[in-house]
């Protein structure tokens, strides 16, 4: 079992926990994830880890709840405990000094960017941050972003806080000036995907992290592959990081839908009985 | 002593060889296929006292029994199926044990037809004696009686032991380990023990709780079972060297899905026989939404192989409701999948396509399988393994809809532990190299076993690796040299 620490809900949908877990703190690095399985009849799905800390032996996750599982898990509250918590997994982030990085996270996608971000400032990039949202509401983590960066720009899509835009607009003007030597793109599909369309025409090589639908999160399964360079990967495995301009985005948008009729059914069932064992059976 | 002894009908010396062979094999009784087919109970019910009895009869306890050589482990087959003849099903038991620690396991999932009962005397002019079925019998017996006999302890031997992997080679290392008095510990990677067992074989072919049963006897022998921990990422093996492990044994198995590489292998639809059989028997989708985790399983599926990991995913998938199509490039004679499966498949309504190959599966336009194109086969010449190869019939192309795909091709080693430990001697394929005698590695301290050094085999050959394991292990901490011939070598020197 796995002892929530510290709660923080951001917005209705969005929320921030810090669970105990020192063996996967002990050897977790930036871009990794945990496979979290809440109780016995839970799924097992894949969250970044968005902070670590090694003394205390905590990791921090940033969530967004989109359905079921994303959902029950924000009623969990501090000294509540979660069945399962595996990792680190995946492989970390390459970290060097490139010279000048830019870090784009869009929505919880700024979380898997912070460690990204403070790595690459430790190793002595010019770090220029784009945090990215919807709406004001769903801005997170700017603060600590600003700790780690250079420069922050933000944005939102209804212009209620930072430059009304997409996060692609800085991007491109950014590419435009020159000097970018690397961007980090970490969001939703179609924000990496659009992300990748701003940078390629100036051969300004973009990471991002994917998200397909997982299993396992070990190599085993198989459910996480996408097509990169035209050859199957495993993202759990051989990613999550892969060179954004060779990811077939559509492919991963198709695969991440691939559950949708019976998310459906297992949110509504919960929604309807909300962890009501007997309503349940 | 049970009541069993009482109802003993033959099993004396009264009955002669012939009158003994002249007994046909007794059936196990088996759930109807029409209704088994519906759900995930075990489709096999168990000998009752009085069929194991008139079975072991049959046994002409050979001389110089056949048998034995067939079994990987070298179980004294004719003792414990003389000891059921006696009514004595806790001798069976005890002598099984003598050489497999999980005999309920064993009797269910073994290829007998292929080892023991292939080579069994009477089996030469009738069919062979039901192994098998005794040694589930015999396991069985012993679980109806509530405790498990526990075993003798060596006193501790102050030393700590990392175990990688919770699969049969992984649980009969730390079993044997425990008993001879050391601190064991497995690291297991998923949130469940037993490996394969646990999340491959459904069922309704061994039961879950024969597994858990298992899992918690070798507790109760004092080893430590940590899930949630992948070794090369939560802890690597030079990790565990370096923090209170004395010797590692290392038994991850071989669970990397392999695919065809042909075109429409990514659609939506299209399963590994991993992801599909994890979900069903590790994430329980089959009780979905009551569990969590989905299962998509169609209403007419492919299922591309013809092992027992092809035979698996395709009843699995009937169970849930499809109708099953079994795509399999070679005949059914090369079928490697247990004949009991097979013929349990057949049964139940999963339809063959033999001599068969895919070679692309066609996709709707929102990225779901719709149809898969196979090409008929001929056997041409025996290749490496001594099987006719299949050849394509050119032209015969044709193609089936369909809007499930499971590929049971074959698993490979999976990189995840060997790529953190560079110093590990790895073949061609990935799996480690480990001496066929002792197991040792390329490291000094960490033994290998099952399949991540065979590649995909089977239960008994697993935990025959894991006593290997064990044996060896206890050697290194003690010592002495891993051979014990080289022992005998050295102390003729000495006297020489
Ligand atoms: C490497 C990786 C890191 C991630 N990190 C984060 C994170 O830090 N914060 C965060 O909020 N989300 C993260 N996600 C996405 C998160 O895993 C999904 O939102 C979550 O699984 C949804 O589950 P659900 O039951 O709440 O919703 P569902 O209704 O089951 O699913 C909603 C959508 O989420 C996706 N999804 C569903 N099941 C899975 C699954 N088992 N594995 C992956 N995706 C799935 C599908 O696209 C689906 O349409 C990450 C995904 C991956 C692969
Ligand atoms: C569907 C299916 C059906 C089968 N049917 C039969 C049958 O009928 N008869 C038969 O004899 N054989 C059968 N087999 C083969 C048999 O199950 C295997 O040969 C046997 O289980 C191998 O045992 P093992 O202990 O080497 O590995 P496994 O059983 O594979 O166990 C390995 C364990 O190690 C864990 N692990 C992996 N990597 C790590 C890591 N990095 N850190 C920590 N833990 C890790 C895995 O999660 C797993 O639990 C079948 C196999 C499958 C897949
Ligand atoms: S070979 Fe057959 S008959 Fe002979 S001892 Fe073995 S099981 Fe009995
Ligand atoms: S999640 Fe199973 S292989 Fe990646």
């Amino acid at each position: 079992m796995y002892k929530i620490l510290e709660k923080e809900d951001y917005s209705d949908d969005t929320y921030m926990q810090v669970i105990e877990a020192p063996a996967v703190a002990r050897a977790a690095k930036a871009g990794q994830f945990v496979i979290v399985r809440l109780h016995e009849e839970g799924e097992r799905i894949p969250l970044t880890i968005a902070d670590f800390d090694r003394d205390k032996g905590t990791v921090t996750i940033v969530v967004q709840a989109v359905g079921k599982t994303t959902r029950e898990l924000q009623t969990y509250g501090v000294g509540d405990s979660i069945a399962n918590l595996i990792g680190p997994l995946g492989v970390p982030s390459e970290i060097e000094n490139f010279g000048t990085v830019i870090c784009a996270g869009g929505g919880v996608g700024v979380a898997p960017v912070f460690p990204i971000a403070r790595e690459l400032k430790a190793a002595g990039n010019k770090v220029i941050s784009i945090v990215a949202a919807r709406t004001k509401s769903l801005i997170l983590w700017e603060d600590r972003m600003r700790e780690v960066s250079d420069e922050v720009i933000v944005t939102t899509d209804d212009g209620s806080y930072g430059r009304k835009c997409l996060v692609t607009e800085p991007l491109k003007e950014l590419c435009e000036e020159g000097g970018v030597d690397l961007v980090y793109a970490i969001g939703p599909a179609i924000m990496m995907k659009f992300c990748c369309k701003t940078t390629e025409p100036f051969g300004v090589k973009t990471v991002v992290s994917l998200n397909s639908i997982m299993v396992d999160g070990t190599g085993m399964c198989g459910a996480c592959r996408v097509a990169v360079d035209g050859e199957t990967k495993f993202v759990c495995v051989d990613g999550p990081e892969f060179d954004g301009h060779a990811v077939d985005f559509d492919l991963l948008m198709s695969r991440q839908r691939q559950y949708l009729e019976q998310e459906k059914i297992a949110y509504d069932y919960y929604l309807e009985c909300r962890g009501d064992k007997a309503c349940l059976t | 002593m049970s009541d069993v002894s009482k109802n003993n009908s033959g099993g004396g010396k009264e009955l002669s060889k012939k009158e003994r062979m002249a007994i046909p094999r007794t059936p196990i009784p088996e759930q109807d296929p029409h209704e088994r087919a519906k759900n995930f109970d075990e489709v096999a019910l168990g000998y009752s006292d009085e069929q194991a009895i008139t079975e072991a009869t049959r046994c002409l306890q050979c001389k110089k029994p056949k048998c034995v050589g067939g079994c990987p482990v070298g179980i004294d087959i004719p003792a414990f199926i003389d000891a059921i003849a006696h009514g004595d099903p806790a001798g069976a038991i005890a002598k099984l044990k003598e050489k497999t620690s999980f005999p309920a396991v064993c009797g269910r999932v073994c290829p007998q037809e292929e080892q023991c009962e292939q080579v069994c005397i009477v089996g030469k002019k009738h069919e062979p004696v039901a192994i098998g079925r005794l040694e589930r019998y015999a396991a069985d017996w012993e679980a109806k009686q509530g405790k498990a006999g526990k075993p003798e302890i060596a006193p501790s031997k102050g030393k700590r032991v990392g175990v990688v992997g919770s699969g049969p080679a992984g649980l009969t290392c730390a079993g044997e380990l425990a008993k001879m008095g050391y601190e064991v510990v497995i690291y297991e990677a998923l949130h469940k023990p037993g490996g394969v067992l646990t999340y491959g074989i459904p069922e309704f072919r061994l039961p879950k709780e024969i597994v858990f049963r298992e899992c918690e006897y070798v507790e109760s022998l004092g080893v430590e079972i940590k899930t949630d921990y992948v070794i090369g990422k939560t802890m690597t093996i030079d990790d565990m060297l370096a923090n209170g492990h004395d010797a590692v044994f290392i038994a991850n198995g071989a669970g990397l899905p392999v695919f065809m590489n042909i075109p429409g292998e990514n659609l939506n639809g299209v399963f590994s026989a991993n992801e599909f059989l994890t979900r069903a028997n590790l994430m329980k989708a089959f009780k979905f939404p009551e569990y969590d985790t989905p299962i998509k399983v169609g209403k007419k599926v492919a299922v591309i192989g013809g092992g027992n990991v092809a035979m698996d995913a395709a009843r699995t998938a009937l169970r849930l409701g499809a109708d099953v199509h079994m795509i399999y490039r070679r005949s059914r004679e090369e079928m490697p999948a247990r004949d009991e499966e097979i013929h349990h498949a057949e049964e139940e309504g999963i339809q063959f396509h033999l001599l068969n190959n895919p070679v692309q599966i066609i996709g709707d336009n929102d990225g779901w399988v719709e149809e898969i194109e196979c090409i008929q086969m001929e056997l041409g010449e025996p290749d490496e393994s001594g099987r006719r190869r299949p050849v394509p019939v050119e032209g015969s192309e044709y193609r089936i809809p369909v809007d499930v795909v499971i590929m049971a091709i074959g698993t490979r080693s999976n990189p995840v532990l060997t790529q953190a430990t560079p110093d590990l001697e790895l073949n061609k394929w990935g799996n480690i190299v480990a001496d066929p005698e002792t197991l040792a590695t390329s490291m000094e301290g960490v033994f290998a076993g099952g399949d991540i050094v065979t590649g995909a085999a089977t239960v008994i050959l697993a935990m025959g690796a894991g006593k290997t394991g064990a044996r060896s292990i206890d050697r290194y901490l003690r010592g002495l040299p891993l051979k014990p011939e080289a022992e005998a070598e050295t102390a003729e020197q000495a006297s020489a």
